[in-house]
């Protein structure tokens, strides 16, 4: 199914230093940035741009605390009603002996979990193929993305103005 | 970005690298033709994975009477080779979540190879307790399946389970992990590849953007699953020195094995990562990158646990002789002077007194010594779990079936097929992948880079650094 695409115009930075005060100044001036794209994680970007913290670590106890009754329940079900079996004299319900299976299916569970919503919250998955505005993002360039479908010829003109201003290397437009 | 400028502190990427070279240099060899020394290495690889096959093939065919196992002694090379490959393992882990959670920086060079490591380490080590069901096809019966045997579940209070459990989570999250990171350097090598190669790897790299929403979540991701895999790489050894800790045989019969066992498999897994990134980086010329402060970091950890464990072989020995029970003085009495008297020389003598040569930052920085080094600590902590395993059973309590054991060609051909399919997965994922975390280290250039810290520092970057917060 092809989407909707939309007319993106951006600007490459070469240093996060750069690409941290270009982000600065739009919010200051506010523009309405899109996107920023980076090679690796820059560090004070999220609160610049004021993203929210993520919350993918309290979907990670939610999973944890699922695996962890799961496993603890199930052993417990087994050895006291399904098919009760004495091992060494001990109770049937022996809580201490289950604790190791216990820990390691919360962990499993916890770890599964998180990456699955991660990459389905993201977007992303074996195969995906989500468009790219420039194959330097992975490298060595910093992005700032605006969104300029429903922009006039005023309103993009402004936008490149700020980018080269604020020291983006290259502005170009591409649809995605 | 906020660490303080130092002219003291080492540099962790030496040559004055920017992003764009760092992305060459470590790209770079996934897309050339291999060289010589990788095509030799991996024609003796692949030669010892046929090795394995066969021998594999060997046993299920012929049966587990094919290895020298007997009555006594009924685990013999297989578990010492599985409590050895798992060892192994743990440094990965150690290295990618430990230290990220300890900040320790000099990590970005060398986790993305040691995860690897344990990952293929825990493969090779699974192959030994499947093999050793004889019936390999029954394998499924280790996890708690509805069956039409009731159903019968599995003995859930078992350390073998517990193992079952540890291992496969282990197994399952380190290569989650390690994949969730491999993900943006799969993209970097995509976005610089072009018709097929561009199509894997933007099939394996998930449609990875790059967008700050998607790095905030990564690393938040990264972060939680570091908490997770480290609780969990000391619960994995833990809860294979309870397949031994939680039976009444004197020797294995201890409170003491968990820390001692996790203690010793750092120190293994250190000892495999140095002979892995000291070939790595030859082979690769990623000196820039795993440079001699980290070999010495690593040598660290390695004198560090290599004495925790000494520290343990002499608390066994006292506390063999404190505790008055003349069956664990036996025990420990005939691992020393035993009939495998040899094997506990081995041990001590790779274990606790080679290590001590590391007290020397001489030595600590010599690629040569710490290449021999490793070789013998793994041979080393081979012989301990061999000790632990063999000498023990030989000498049980009834004097009449006192016995001996020597591995057959099978099981010795097994062990070094093992290692052809570690050293085959290990130089597949030198050709496929980046050897190094390339968004990680570019992270850390700011800040590692010896054009910004260390001797060589240029003052203009240092300015900018220190202004800019």
């Amino acid at each position: 199914m092809k989407q909707e695409s939309t007319q993106v115009l951006y600007g490459l930075y070469n240093d996060e230093e750069i690409l941290l005060h270009a982000v600065k100044k739009a919010k200051e001036d506010h523009l309405e940035i899109m996107d920023v794209y980076s090679p690796f994680p820059v560090h004070g970007l999220d609160n610049i741009l004021g993203l929210t913290e993520s919350r993918i670590h309290i979907a990670g106890f939610i999973y944890g605390l699922i695996g962890c009754l799961s496993a603890f329940l199930f052993m417990t079900w087994v050895f006291t009603r399904d098919w009760p079996i004495i091992f060494g004299g001990k109770p049937y319900f022996s809580a201490l002996a289950f604790i190791p299976i216990t820990f390691e299916v919360t962990v499993l569970f916890a770890s599964v979990g998180m990456v699955v919503t991660f990459y389905t919250i993201c977007g992303m998955g074996p195969g995906v193929d989500n468009p790219t505005l420039d194959d330097r993002i992975t490298d060595d360039k910093f992005c700032i993305a605006f969104d300029v479908d429903n922009a006039d010829e005023s309103k993009q003109a402004a936008l490149r103005q700020f980018l080269t201003d604020t020291g983006a290397e290259e502005v170009n437009v591409k649809s995605i | 970005m906020s660490a303080p400028i130092s002219a003291i502190r080492e540099p962790l990427i030496t040559g004055s690298k920017t992003y764009h070279t760092i992305t060459e240099d470590i790209c770079g060899p996934t897309e050339r033709t291999p060289t010589t020394a990788w095509v030799i290495a991996f024609i003796v690889a692949v030669t010892g994975l046929s090795l394995y096959l066969f021998s594999v093939t060997w046993t299920i065919w012929v049966g587990i009477g094919s290895w020298n196992l007997n009555r006594t002694i009924n685990w013999g090379w297989d578990i010492t080779n599985f409590v050895w490959w798992v060892g192994i393992g743990h440094a990965g882990t150690l290295i990618s979540a430990i230290l990220l959670l300890f900040r320790q920086k000099w990590r970005t060079g060398v986790n993305r190879a040691a995860e690897a490591m344990t990952i293929f380490a825990v493969m090779c080590a699974g192959q030994f307790p499947l093999i050793h069901m004889g019936r390999l096809w029954l394998g499924f019966f280790i996890f708690p399946y509805p069956n039409t045997r009731g159903p019968l579940w599995v003995n859930f209070n078992s350390p073998l389970l517990w193992d079952v459990f540890a291992i496969s989570t282990y197994f399952t999250v380190s290569l989650l992990f390690w994949y969730t990171g491999l993900v943006p350097d799969f993209a970097t090598v995509r976005d610089r590849a072009k018709g097929l190669r561009r199509k894997i790897y933007s099939f394996i790299s998930f449609g990875w953007t790059g967008s700050a929403k998607h790095w905030q979540r990564w690393e938040s991701l990264s972060l939680v699953l570091a908490g997770l895999a480290t609780p969990l790489v000391l619960s994995v050894h833990t809860i294979v020195s309870f397949d031994f800790a939680t039976s009444v045989i004197p020797g294995w019969h201890t409170t003491i094995f968990p820390p001692y066992f996790v203690a010793g498999a750092i120190f293994s897994g250190f000892a495999m990562v140095q002979t892995l990134m000291i070939m790595t980086r030859k082979v690769l010329k990623l000196e820039d990158y795993i440079t001699l402060e980290h070999i010495d970091s690593m040598n660290k950890v390695i004198l560090a646990t290599g004495s925790i464990v000494g520290v343990a072989y002499l608390t066994e020995l006292f506390i063999a002789w404190y505790s008055g029970y003349i069956y664990e003085q036996f025990a420990f009495y005939n691992r020393v002077m035993g009939p495998y008297f040899w094997s506990y020389i081995g041990m001590m003598g790779c274990n606790v007194i080679s290590p001590q040569i590391f007290w020397s930052k001489k030595m600590r920085r010599s690629i040569l010594v710490t290449f021999f080094m490793s070789i013998f600590i793994n041979i080393g902590m081979w012989f301990e779990r061999f000790v632990i395993i063999a000498s023990t059973l030989a000498r049980d309590y009834l004097p009449s079936s006192w016995s001996y054991y020597s591995p057959s060609w099978v099981e010795v051909c097994l062990f070094i097929g093992t290692l052809g399919l570690f050293s085959t997965l290990y130089l597949v994922f030198m050709r496929v992948a980046p050897v190094v975390a390339v968004a990680e280290i570019k992270g850390i250039l700011k800040t590692g880079g010896d054009q910004y810290v260390g001797p060589n520092i240029k003052h203009d970057n240092a300015h900018k650094e220190s202004t800019h917060h």
